[in-house]
């Protein structure tokens, strides 16, 4: 199925993933050319397969609701782009 | 002392003749000499790889050597390791220090492997060359000009150009025995959830499988050693017990019974490597093997199914890239929105950013049921296949790849190109099984291999039947001339 520009801008946005005026062509085909390959998934028959999302039909395993980890913060923000004073810094949100 | 296996390495160490520093130290200078040229290795951590060594030496010394202790390895750049930048062959990290470890990299680090440095890859795994790398390509030891295959394509180099004693890597959907095919090395893909993905950087979830990529069935037994089990920080991780992968290698081969999927022998299929896998299918029937032929009828349809879910998983697992708690951050944002997107654009690469749209329309309203549920659907009927074929066979026997390595640069433009060359290996992802990559031959002076496909949690007997193959033939020792 090939896609246009308007569904590739719109899945963009939905990405928050910025693509440029001159990277649209080249972003339009290689979809196109992908989703042409994906269709091939709609020959078969699947009438009443229930989906695989884990190989093993493994469900995901809880755990007790209890506290296991430190608070790291300062480790973790010394790698962020922009903290002060505990918190990650962003252009303003609200007027 | 750079040809020999972990295995010879580590009776060598035993005897005393030589350290883990001068052994790890004799590993830093072929490094030194040769990755400018292979581009191998994104880091080298010369100090701690050192440091490492001089700590192993003194626990050999006091008698506590267990059996990594002092075997310099490289880590495939998408585990996470402690203080070391971990980029994921990103411009997104590039300024990534990572601040934990993988469970991976910390248990060998316990069972006492020193490490080299960070390997290159294809950007987020996402790959079959190791060209989509932010840092530039990882060349085949074997031709130059040549992909060394992906995504674990340095980790592959490293270890077929002696760059290291052994590797690790991580396979999504052949990223460890397609590279292991182009160099010529063994790599073994465990089943999902054998092997922990806490601090392996998400591709996606469903399929992500850490393992060793080694000169041999044996090295290899000995990493997964180290490195398999059940880990409660990985929800998806399996608790059951862990075989000894050491203790079968050494079983006859008498009554195996192997299949040949006839999907896997067709058309596409380079005529030498077709020659190549038939000649180690004869070898296996000298050990008392018996072989038949099987069918895995959706084999081709892996590949829509594939190229499905993995984007749709990678799109979700990407979203964490958002420039504001770690990674790369584009210039003066005008808004935080911008900051988003523009951050993403500039961050990610084109392989990644078209995964990650892909799999954004497939798992968007209106799209879903037909492609991500459609691709869950056939993902089981890929599965039903394989238990059909273990009802008839112990084994699934099969070549790793369609063709040998590529040239530089071939594919890199035509994303579908490239996919339609994974046909012989992504189903394997899609049905969670362990499967061997063992070098079988050479055509026109490359590497080429089989895969030896098992039953979920046999590893073992893939390991022994790689064991027992490496034993009557020498495709395991050749080694490129650097």
């Amino acid at each position: 199925m090939s896609i246009d520009r308007l569904q590739v801008e719109n899945v963009a946005q939905l990405a928050r993933l910025q693509v440029t005026e001159e990277a649209m062509p080249d972003t339009v085909a290689s979809l196109s050319s992908i989703l042409d390959l994906a269709d091939q998934l709609q020959k078969v028959n699947t009438d009443g397969v229930v989906p695989l999302s884990n190989p093993l039909d493994a469900t995901a395993r809880l755990r007790a609701d209890e506290v296991t980890e430190q608070n790291q913060r300062d480790a973790y923000q010394a790698i962020a782009p922009n903290a002060t004073d505990g918190l990650y810094l962003v252009p303003k949100v609200i007027e | 002392m750079l040809d020999k296996t972990l295995t010879q390495l580590a009776a060598s160490l035993d005897q005393g003749e030589f350290s883990s520093v001068e052994l790890t130290q004799a590993y830093l200078d072929r490094i030194h000499s040769h990755n400018a040229d292979l581009n191998a290795y994104i880091t080298v951590t010369d100090q701690i790889a050192l440091a490492q060594a001089a700590t192993a030496d003194e626990r050999r010394a006091a008698g506590l050597a267990g059996p990594l202790t002092g075997l310099p390895v490289a880590h495939k750049d998408i585990f996470c390791t402690e203080g070391i930048r971990t980029s994921c062959g990103s411009r997104m990290l590039d300024n990534f220090i990572a601040p934990y470890e993988s469970t991976v990299t910390a248990r060998l680090g316990s069972a006492g492997a020193v490490m080299l440095g960070k390997t290159n890859l294809d950007e987020f795994a996402m790959g079959s060359s190791t060209e989509s790398s932010y840092y530039g390509p990882t060349r085949n030891p074997w031709s130059r000009d040549r992909v060394p295959g992906g995504s674990s394509g340095g980790s592959a180099t490293a270890v077929a150009a002696r760059l290291a004693a052994a590797a690790t890597g991580t396979d999504t959907g052949g990223s460890i025995r397609q590279p292991a095919a182009f160099t010529g090395i063994t790599g073994l893909k465990p089943t999902y959830g054998r092997v922990s993905r806490w601090g392996m950087i998400a591709y996606g979830s469903s399929l992500d499988c850490g393992g060793p990529m080694t000169q041999t069935a044996q090295d290899a037994a000995l990493m997964l050693n180290a490195i398999a089990g059940f880990d409660p920080k990985d929800s998806t991780s399996m608790d059951r017990p862990v075989d000894d992968y050491l203790a079968l290698l050494h079983e006859p081969l008498a009554g195996l019974r192997i299949g040949l999927p006839r999907e896997y022998f067709g058309d596409g299929l380079n005529e030498g490597i077709r020659a190549a896998v038939m000649a180690a299918v004869s070898e296996l029937e000298k050990l008392g093997a018996t072989v038949k032929e099987i069918s895995l009828p959706r084999t081709e349809l892996s590949i829509p199914a594939y190229y499905i879910i993995a984007p749709a998983e990678a799109s979700t697992n990407l979203s964490r890239y958002d420039g504001v708690r770690y990674g790369y951050r584009c210039k003066d944002p005008a808004d935080l929105e911008d900051l988003y997107k523009r951050s993403r654009a500039e961050g990610f690469g084109a392989e990644v950013q078209r995964r990650i749209l892909v799999g954004t329309y497939a798992l968007s309203a209106g799209y879903y049921d037909a492609y991500y549920k459609k691709a869950q659907q056939l993902r089981r009927l890929i599965r039903d296949d394989f238990q059909t074929g273990f009802n008839e066979v112990d084994v699934i026997l099969a070549p790793t790849t369609p063709s040998p390595a590529w040239t530089l640069g071939e594919k890199k433009d035509d994303p579908v190109a490239m996919y339609l060359e994974d046909i012989y290996t992504l189903s394997t992802n899609l049905a969670g099984l362990p499967a061997l990559a063992l070098p079988c031959g050479q055509v026109g002076g490359l590497p080429v291999g089989l895969q030896l496909i098992g039953n979920y949690f046999e590893e073992s007997h893939l390991l022994n039947i790689g064991h027992q193959y490496q034993q009557v033939t020498d495709w395991h020792q050749q080694a490129p001339p650097l």
